[in-house]
């Protein structure tokens, strides 16, 4: 197995599977050996607590490839007759969407994969499949983004959780206090620094692990997800971008917003354009108050979308603001304000542009923003696409004065 | 010229909403420039046309005001409201602000008179705005609309009283220089610029358009001449200062030696200067696109950010006969 260096994680999980029987004092130096070989697989790490912790381990197991292959069954709904596939590497699993329905894809673009090849292997299995393959160079590849229709790439992460002394050994004076994130670890379950390094680097980045929910069928329609901010005014972005317009529209996801609005100053350089709608997931603190306080939350989930008239980078363009005022009370979509000066956006970048740009900022009312999980309403997040997407429309004879 | 000062700083233009500031200035400026024209951003821009031989020149003299926005309407009428620009709580109490629909409010706080308010520094989100509405729905204001502060111009002599001073006067000295200069060589494009107070973020988009070689800011500076001034070598009435630095630029020697040597040529009196807190529109237009020498001349002023802003008027004049002076050119860096 050692010396397997194309395989994908599910395959070596299914051979690490059949080495794992008998006693745990047996067990124990294979799976180490296997953990040591392919560290940064996270899945046979799954594997290996599977062994050890469950009861039924045999009886988890099994349960094991019948989820690679619900994946599988999950993969090939989304291939459509002629797709155009992207992919990286080699994972088992994407080969096995594709090498199972050669029919339902016109061509895959592959990387090699360097250092090992990975991606060689696989465009050698699905030509043998049938399937039109273009091997590229790693670097190429991105060249060949355009003609994708579809990018399916296999995954794999190293899990972590994030460690604090346990309340007990909290001295008491410090227990109302908030935790201090010096003083916070990230434990990915190693033992030693050798260990730890097998299987992360520094520079590596982490991601929160905020599973999707919906909370609420009805009602408000609430759901929980991490990154919320911004993911929320992606797929807003991704909705609208559905639809045709008399205007030029040019959806940017924009990079680096959370760390100084960096993406969005050079993507408006380039595209120079006449006005900007950023679209957001925002502060939502409508959390219950004392009932005398009668001051703002900065919005409130459930009241539509949020239109921002400034925050601390940007005074939003009145004719804009105005715009969305009309058009949320022609179409009865109902919208608040977000009624504080607070956070900032990449409309901050884009109205300094050139020769300035008008801006405004709607938003989608997210709870718990900046945390590992957040909460919406997709009342919100349905109000907030028909809102731009009906100003969209009103901006087709320009920006009133 | 004092009809003019007090019209500009009577006149209403938070941050951000400029359109009333904006027209009062076009109207004056209109006689004596060869275009006028708006931006993107709503920067009024009075462009006058060399006879040849000149570089393009920009001025800003930021038309903005310190003031208000309303964040919150309760249910009794109140509104609460954030700061547009540098606005210190300490300033504001029972003070006037008015809207752009001519609404007039009173900025309340109750805590002066509690037990410990001697020792409580009142802030921003205790106070609030009453402008006489008794609930929500007879507020003739709402989230959104911004309000400057009211306080009638005074007439003390040599010194003058208002507020918004900052910058109204720059635009005074800028369209009073504009109507002294018959001929220049220089194409020279005086900019009201919008949204200073929250970040020269006006100057900074028109520059990015203009493309000057040559930028002066017209602003007001602070002083140290006031009883327990933090010391600062500008006083009222020894002249309008000539920037060297403060705490967002550093001004082109160049652009220094230009100004100091056509004030003695003209014998302006002049005083140098270090602020060292704040900045003006010079530091935008000189990071703008590839770098612009950027200097600034300062109309030293008292109590800069309160509703009563004091400047000396000899001083301002002799800014008018500087900035004048400056603009006929050549320029020579």
């Amino acid at each position: 197995m050692g010396q397997d260096r194309t395989s994908g994680a599910s395959e070596i999980m299914r051979q690490m599977m059949e080495l794992l029987s008998g006693e745990p004092s047996e067990l124990y130096p294979v799976c180490r050996d296997i953990l040591a070989t392919y560290p940064s697989m996270g899945s046979l790490w799954r594997l290996a607590n599977t062994a050890f912790l469950e009861e039924d381990a045999e009886a988890a197991f099994q349960s094991l490839p019948e989820a690679d292959a619900r994946v599988i069954r999950q993969g090939r709904q989304v291939l459509t007759e002629e797709a155009v596939v992207l992919t990286y590497s080699r994972s088992s699993t994407v080969k096995e969407i594709l090498a199972g329905n050669p029919e339902m894809v016109s061509r895959v673009l592959c990387g090699e994969g360097r250092p090992h090849g990975e991606g060689r292997r696989l465009a050698r299995e699905l030509s043998r499949a049938g399937i039109h393959v273009t091997l590229t160079t790693d670097a190429g590849l991105l060249e060949e983004i355009p003609e994708a229709d579809l990018v399916l790439v296999g995954a794999d992460a190293v899990p972590g959780v994030i460690g604090y002394a346990p309340i007990h050994l909290i001295p008491a004076a410090e227990r109302a206090k908030a935790p201090d994130m010096s003083k916070a670890v990230i434990d990915i379950g190693a033992t030693d620094k050798d260990g730890a390094e097998k299987l992360v680097s520094q520079g590596d980045y982490v991601s929160f692990r905020g599973e999707w929910a919906v909370l609420d069928e009805e009602g408000l329609r609430t759901v929980v997800a991490k990154a919320l901010d911004d993911r929320a005014g992606c797929a807003v972005l991704a909705e609208l971008l559905c639809d045709d317009y008399a205007v030029d529209l040019y959806g940017v996801f924009t990079t680096q917003e959370e760390v100084g609005l960096r993406g969005a100053r050079v993507a408006a350089q380039r595209i120079a354009p006449d006005v900007a709608i950023v679209l957001e997931g925002t502060i939502c603190d409508d959390l219950p108050k004392p009932p005398e306080d009668d001051i703002s939350p900065v919005t409130r989930m459930g009241a539509g979308p949020a239109i921002t008239f400034m925050d601390r980078s940007v005074i939003a363009d009145h004719r804009l603001v105005n715009l969305l005022l009309r058009v949320a009370d022609e179409n009865r979509i109902p919208h608040q304000f977000k009624s504080a000066v607070a956070g900032g956006t990449d409309a901050g970048a884009i109205h300094l542009t050139g020769t300035g740009v008008p801006s405004v900022t709607v938003a989608v009312p997210a709870r718990y923003i900046h945390a590992p999980i957040s909460m919406l309403s997709l009342n919100d997040f349905d109000h907030a696409v028909h809102l731009v997407r009906a100003a969209l429309h009103a901006l087709e004879g320009g920006l009133p004065s | 010229m004092k009809e003019m000062i007090q019209r500009l700083v009577e006149a209403y233009g938070p941050s951000g909403n400029e359109a009333g500031i904006a027209a009062v200035i076009q109207e004056m400026v209109r006689p004596c420039v060869d275009d006028l024209r708006t931006d993107a951003l709503g920067n009024v821009i009075a462009f006058k046309r060399g006879t040849g031989g000149g570089v393009p020149v920009m001025v800003a003299a930021h038309m903005d005001e310190i003031g208000v926005i309303v964040t919150w309407v309760d249910e009794r009428g109140f509104l609460r409201f954030a700061p547009t620009g540098g606005v210190s709580p300490v300033t504001l109490m029972g003070g006037r602000v008015r809207f752009a629909n001519g609404t007039l409010g009173v900025i309340g706080w109750e805590r002066w008179m509690r037990p410990d308010a001697g020792t409580h520094r009142p802030e921003l989100d205790e106070m609030f705005i009453d402008v006489g509405a008794t609930s929500k729905e007879d507020c003739p204001v709402g989230i959104g609309d911004a309000a400057g502060f009211v306080r009638p111009f005074e007439d003390l002599g040599n010194r003058l009283v208002a507020k918004s001073m900052d910058d109204r006067i720059a635009c005074a000295v800028s369209i009073q220089a504009l109507k002294e200069i018959e001929d220049t060589p220089n194409d020279l494009y005086v900019v009201f610029t919008v949204q200073e107070e929250v970040g020269t973020r006006g100057a900074l988009t028109a520059a990015y358009g203009i493309e000057p070689a040559v930028g002066i800011a017209v602003d007001v500076t602070m002083t140290g001449d006031t009883p327990k001034a933090r010391p600062m070598a500008v006083s009222l009435g020894e002249g309008p200062a000539i920037k060297v630095m403060d705490s967002g630029m550093l001004a082109h020697a160049g652009v220094v030696r230009w100004m100091a040597a056509t004030a003695d040529a003209a014998g302006i009196a002049y005083q140098r200067e270090v602020l060292l807190g704040g900045s003006t529109d010079a530091r935008a237009i000189q990071t703008s696109r590839a770098g612009v020498p950027a200097g600034c001349i300062s109309i030293p002023c008292r109590y800069v950010h309160t509703p009563s802003e004091m400047v000396d008027y000899r001083d301002v004049l002799g800014a008018v006969t500087l900035l004048a002076a400056l603009l006929r050119g050549p320029v020579t860096l």
